[in-house]
C-alpha cells in the first residue's frame, strides 16, 4: 500500500482545511516562491541523511496544492526535520523548514494523532519552559534522562547544588531554571501565552499538561491582578 | 592555468570604502526606522563606543563594545554553566560595563523548533517583550544563544512586514506595561567577540601556536536571516562566516578546514531531547569524524548553545562503535577566556563537558592538575558553608 493511500479514507475536505489553514498563515507567502526541482535543499539536509525525507517535496507539495501528499507529509515527514535551516540555501528563496513550522502547528492546533505520538516524552520539556521561561534546567541533567551520555552526567547530577553555587554570575545559582527569573517577568510570559492562544494549543494536544500550566499560571496571574477568565 | 578571478580584492576594497549609511543590498533597518518615524515603535540606539564589522552583503554592522544587557542561552546557562561564565569574564577583562538581567526569559524558540507548541504572536511577544525590558535597563541587548539571533531577526521581519501581527503584539506590550521597541541592530556575543579579538590577543598569556582548531558554523548564526551575519574577506574569502575563525586566528592559533563544515551539528531541537540517535548518529559520523579524518584537530570551537551540547555530548556513545570520537568542543568564549590566562574551572567550567579536555588543557600549557586542586579547595569552602557562592573575586584570586 503507498503511503497516500494509507491516507485514502481521510475526506478530501478534511485535506484541502488543514491546507488551507498552512496557506492562510502570514508567514506561507514570504516562504515559498516556487521550486526549481535542483534538490540543492536535499543536498544540504541532515535530516535527508538519516530519514527518507525530502524538503524539495515539502516545497512541491505545498506549491502544488497536492493534497496527497501534503497531509501525508503532515503525518509521516514534519516531525523528522531538524529546523536547522540548512534548507535556506534555495536558490528560489524558498523555506522548506519554515514551511514545516507552520505545517506542524497546524496539527498541533487540530491535535492530529501523529502531532500527539511525536510530542510523546517531550511533554515535561514543555511545562519546563511555559512555566519557569527557561527551556532547560540544570536538573534535568540525570542519568536516566541522558544514559548515552555517560557517567558524566551522574556526576553532575550528584554535585549539581554545589556545582551552581561554585559559578559566579549571581543569576546561576539555580538548579531548577536555567538562570534567575524574576516573577514579575514571569508573570508577563504567562499572560502572553493566555493572550496569544498557546494554552489553548496545549490542550489539543495534552490536556493533562494544559491543566497543570492553567493551575501554575491562574495563581501568579491572579496575585498580579490578571484575569484568566 | 588559474582562473584570474578578483572576487576577494574587490570584496576588501568595497569593504573599505563603504560605510554604515551605504549598504549594498536592502537594508530592514530602513523600514524598522520608518516605523519609528510614524510612531509605531521605539528604535533603541546602538550605544557609544561601537565596533563596524562586515556583513554578508557588506553593510558595515555595529557592535557595541559595552553598555550590553545580555539576553541568556537555556541551554548554556543550564547545562554548559563556564559558556555564559566565559562571556561575563571577557566583558570584566576589558572593563566594561554589561548587565546579566533577572527581568528576561528565554526567547522560546527552542520549544518554538521542536514542538510547535507556540505560534508567531506568542514569539514576537516574548522577542518584544524582552526587548522592552532591556530597553528600560538602558543596556543594550547582546545575545547569547545562535537560535534566540537567528529566531529575533525571523520576528524583526514578520512585525516589519505584517501591521497586524504589529498591532497584536504591541496590544500585548501595553498590556505588560512595556515599552514597544526594536533595537537598531540585532547582535551575537560572537559579533562581540570577533569585534574585540585584538583586544583579546594582546592580553592573551598562553602560546596556541601548536593549537589545531575546527570551527564549526552555527546553522541558526549563519544559515537564518543571513544578510546582517558577519563576513569577512579575510576569512575564507568572504564565503563563511568569519565570528569563531577571525578569533582563533588572531588568539595565534590554527584553523583547520574539513569538508563538511556546512552540515548542521544534529541537534535536531526536538531530537536532542527525544529522538537523540539521530542527534549522535549525525554528530559524530558527519561532523567529529570528518573533522579528525581530515583534519585533526585538538579542539572543535563553536559559537552555540545547541552546537557545543550536541558535538560534545554525542561522543561518549559513538565510543562504543569505533567511530573517530575523542575531541574536545567548548566555545571560542571559553578557548578566548583560557588563552588570557582564566581558570578552566572557576570560569570556564569545564567539569561540565563531557569529552577528555585534559589533553588539550596541557598541550595550552594549563597545569590542570593544579587548577583542580584549587578548585575542589573553593568546592571544599562552600561545603563547609566557610562561602555561600564562589565570587568573581574568587575566580580571579
Amino acid at each position: 500500500m503507498t503511503l497516500q493511500a494509507r491516507y485514502a479514507d481521510v475526506p478530501v475536505e478534511t485535506k484541502q482545511r488543514l491546507f488551507d489553514e498552512v496557506r492562510a498563515d502570514i508567514r506561507f507567502k514570504d516562504y515559498l516562491f516556487g521550486c526549481y526541482e535542483c534538490g540543492i535543499c536535499v543536498a544540504a539536509c541532515p535530516s535527508a541523511r538519516f530519514y527518507d525525507f525530502s524538503p524539495r517535496k515539502i516545497a512541491q507539495a505545498t506549491g502544488r496544492e497536492d493534497l496527497g501528499m501534503f497531509y501525508e507529509q503532515l503525518n509521516d515527514d514534519i516531525w523528522n526535520c531538524s529546523q536547522c535551516f540548512s534548507c535556506l540555501r534555495c536558490p528560489r528563496g524558498n523555506n522548506p523548514g519554515g514551511l514545516i513550522t507552520i505545517m506542524r502547528e497546524v496539527a498541533i492546533n487540530n491535535g492530529l494523532t501523529s502531532a500527539r505520538q511525536a510530542l510523546e516524552g517531550y511533554g515535561r520539556v514543555v511545562y519546563k519552559i511555559m512555566s519557569t521561561g527557561t527551556q532547560v534546567s540544570p536538573d534535568m541533567l540525570q542519568p536516566n534522562a541522558f544514559p548515552d551520555w555517560g557517567p558524566h552526567v551522574a556526576e553532575i547530577s550528584e554535585n549539581l547544588e554545589l556545582w551552581r553555587r561554585a559559578l559566579p554570575p549571581e543569576t546561576l545559582h539555580t538548579t531548577t531554571t536555567a538562570w534567575y527569573v524574576d516573577d514579575k517577568t514571569l508573570t508577563e510570559l504567562y499572560l502572553i501565552w493566555h493572550m496569544t492562544g498557546v494554552l489553548d494549543m496545549i490542550k489539543e494536544v495534552d490536556e493533562g499538561l494544559h491543566m497543570i500550566l492553567n493551575d501554575v499560571m491562574e495563581e501568579l496571574l491572579e496575585e498580579a491582578g490578571y484575569s484568566t477568565a | 592555468m588559474p582562473i584570474p578571478l578578483n572576487v576577494i580584492e574587490a570584496r576588501r576594497a568595497q569593504r573599505d570604502e563603504r560605510g554604515p549609511t551605504a549598504p549594498p543590498t536592502e537594508d530592514i533597518r530602513e523600514k524598522v526606522f520608518e516605523l519609528e518615524a510614524k510612531g509605531e515603535w521605539i528604535v533603541q540606539r546602538v550605544p557609544e563606543p561601537w565596533v563596524g564589522v562586515t556583513t554578508k552583503y557588506g553593510r558595515i554592522k555595529k557592535i557595541p563594545a559595552e553598555h550590553t544587557w545580555h539576553h541568556k542561552s537555556c541551554g548554556q546557562c543550564g547545562h554548559i554553566p563556564g559558556y555564559s561564565t566565559a562571556i561575563y569574564w571577557l566583558n570584566r577583562a576589558l572593563d566594561f560595563d554589561y548587565n546579566d538581567p533577572k527581568d528576561q526569559t528565554s526567547c522560546t524558540a527552542w520549544n518554538y523548533y521542536a514542538s510547535a507548541t507556540s505560534n508567531v504572536g506568542a514569539q514576537a511577544a516574548v522577542a518584544m517583550r524582552n526587548f522592552g525590558a532591556a530597553y528600560e535597563s538602558g543596556y543594550f541587548p547582546t545575545i547569547h544563544c545562535g537560535t534566540s539571533y537567528g529566531h529575533y531577526k525571523e520576528v524583526r521581519e514578520e512585525l516589519v512586514a505584517h501591521a497586524e501581527l504589529r498591532d497584536e503584539v504591541r496590544r500585548i506590550c501595553d498590556k505588560l506595561g512595556k515599552p514597544f521597541v526594536m533595537p537598531e541592530e540585532i547582535v551575537h556575543y560572537s559579533e562581540w567577540v570577533y569585534a574585540m579579538r585584538h583586544e583579546f590577543a594582546q592580553r592573551r598569556v598562553l602560546d596556541l601556536s601548536s593549537i589545531d582548531v575546527t570551527v564549526h558554523p552555527a546553522c541558526h548564526y549563519h544559515k537564518l536571516v543571513v544578510e546582517d551575519a558577519i563576513y569577512d574577506p579575510d576569512v575564507y574569502g568572504g564565503q563563511r562566516t568569519a565570528v569563531v575563525s577571525a578569533v582563533v586566528t588572531a588568539l595565534g592559533a590554527n584553523v583547520k578546514d574539513y569538508s563538511t563544515w556546512f552540515d548542521c551539528c544534529g541537534f535536531g531541537f526536538r531530537h536532542i531531547l527525544v529522538q537523540r540517535d539521530f542527534t549522535r548518529s549525525f554528530a559524530t559520523l558527519r561532523k567529529i569524524e570528518v573533522m579528525r579524518e581530515e583534519a585533526n584537530p585538538d579542539v572543535v570551537l563553536t559559537h552555540d548553545t545547541g552546537c557545543v551540547t550536541t558535538l560534545d555530548q554525542s561522543q561518549f556513545a559513538a565510543r562504543a562503535h569505533d567511530v573517530k570520537v575523542g575531541v574536545p568542543v567548548m566555545s571560542e568564549a571559553q578557548f578566548a577566556a583560557l588563552a588570557m590566562g582564566a581558570h578552566p574551572y572557576r570560569v570556564c567550567q569545564l567539569h561540565w563537558h563531557n569529552t577528555e579536555y585534559r589533553p588539550l588543557l596541557e598541550k595550552m600549557g594549563i597545569d590542570w592538575r593544579e587548577r583542580w586542586r584549587e578548585f575542589e579547595d573553593d568546592l571544599e569552602r562552600l561545603r563547609k558553608g566557610d562561602k555561600q557562592f564562589l565570587t568573581w573575586e574568587d575566580a580571579d584570586a
